[in-house]
């Protein structure tokens, strides 16, 4: 979509996919110089601190790429634990679907 | 005891007649069976029922263990009719007293029957061993009975205390009542955050008008609530704190930076109108 990738995680993560996805990602947005990238995860409904961590460090590895990075579509129960977890995602923008993802990044100027 | 002699164990099947006619005699004089919560010959089945299962238990020849398979009819009967006792709303000596005041008659009727004081003596004992446990099953099934409409009234109330409200497209309000504990808040959490992936709202206000106290647990299970909000992609605005209540987080040290704070709801509707690119002007009177 124009300058932006969509991600959308279709199963549960491994620690694996997720690492995959790091380096896949990093080398896409450097390939078609991505200005935006939406990462779907409402698929998704059960995390650990790991994969708290991937989202978190692939948010950031995006933005050293000069690419805007949401995270959209987190389910209630996945919030819920990742605060339980005390995990707060500083600094990850999240938002609640796909066009609330595609507002947020035009306003961030992709 | 021996079985050849007549014991404290016989009285239930050969009299048991005998002994309900005593029964219902006490208990009507006694006013239980005058209770308006009777249904007519409800509380003659109930004892004629009683002394039945008793009956049969007795033949196993035993009455000092009531946990055995041969005691279980009468245990199960009891626990129905307490926990029916508790519903119709009946106190637990009232319950205790329907099983109590079978002592009497079988104090007359032993009396009678068993002319030797030794004898006499130790199947009075046993006769009121057994009763006593009796009592205290019933007891016992009657608490739980209780207990159990005490859990489900929680949880009714849990239910009717976290309506979720949509104020205007896009905006979410939840009005707290009540004191927050863990459960709540986490219930509170669920249905909230539950409600803005169905609805997509951006924005969620708390208000916590209703809120008596505000302690460092409170204080935190909010705090949480606003960072799953934010981790879902929403804003959460809490309402309606007020004066002693801000003056509480501040000496408890609590911190809130980084949440916006409203005094009232309608400024924190306001707040969320402006943010969702809406406004509200007056009309000029005509």
């Amino acid at each position: 979509m124009g300058r932006t990738l969509l991600v959308t995680i279709q199963l549960d993560m491994h620690d694996a996919h997720a690492l995959q996805l790091q380096e896949d990602l990093s080398s896409r947005i450097v390939d078609s110089s991505a200005k935006g990238v939406l990462i779907d995860i409402s698929a998704l409904d059960v995390v650990d601190s790991f994969i708290a961590r991937a989202i978190a460090n692939i948010s950031s590895v995006a933005e050293l790429l000069d690419a805007r990075c949401v995270i959209v579509g987190m389910q209630p129960a996945v919030a819920i634990t990742l605060v339980e977890m005390g995990a707060k995602l500083t600094g990850v923008r999240t938002a609640l679907n796909v066009e609330h993802g595609m507002d947020l990044l035009r306003l961030a100027g992709v | 005891m021996t079985t050849t002699e007549f014991g404290a164990i016989d009285v239930f099947r050969s009299y048991s007649d005998e002994l309900l006619s005593l029964w219902n005699a006490r208990l009507t004089a006694s006013g239980a069976a005058g209770d308006f919560r009777n249904k007519t010959g409800q509380l003659k089945g109930q004892t004629k029922e009683l002394l039945r299962l008793m009956a049969d238990a007795t033949q196993s020849g035993q009455m000092d263990n009531l946990h055995t398979e041969a005691w279980k009819p009468v245990r199960s009967f009891l626990d129905q009719l307490s926990d029916e006792r508790a519903r119709q709303g009946y106190s637990s000596s009232q319950t205790a007293t329907f099983v109590f005041s079978l002592k009497e008659p079988l104090h007359t009727v032993l009396r009678r029957e068993i002319q030797d004081p030794a004898r006499f003596a130790s199947a009075l004992w046993e006769v009121n061993e057994l009763i006593d446990k009796l009592g205290l099953l019933t007891i016992e099934s009657f608490q739980n009975s209780r207990e159990q409409v005490i859990v489900r009234q929680q949880e009714e109330m849990l239910e009717l205390s976290t309506p979720v409200v949509k104020l205007w497209d896009g905006i979410l309000a939840l009005p707290m009542i009540g004191t927050l504990d863990s459960a709540r808040t986490q219930v509170v959490m669920e249905s909230l955050l539950q409600r803005i992936v169905e609805t997509g709202s951006a924005i969620a206000i708390i208000d916590i008008t209703g809120v008596p106290t505000v302690d460092t647990l409170v204080a935190q299970h909010l705090l949480k609530t606003v960072t799953a909000i934010r981790l879902m992609g929403a804003d959460c605005i809490i309402s309606g704190v007020r004066p002693q209540i801000a003056q509480t987080i501040v000496h408890l040290g609590v911190n809130l930076q980084g949440i916006s704070t409203k005094a009232t709801l309608a400024d924190a509707l306001a707040v969320a109108l402006e943010r969702t690119g809406r406004s509200i002007t007056t009309h000029a009177a005509k």
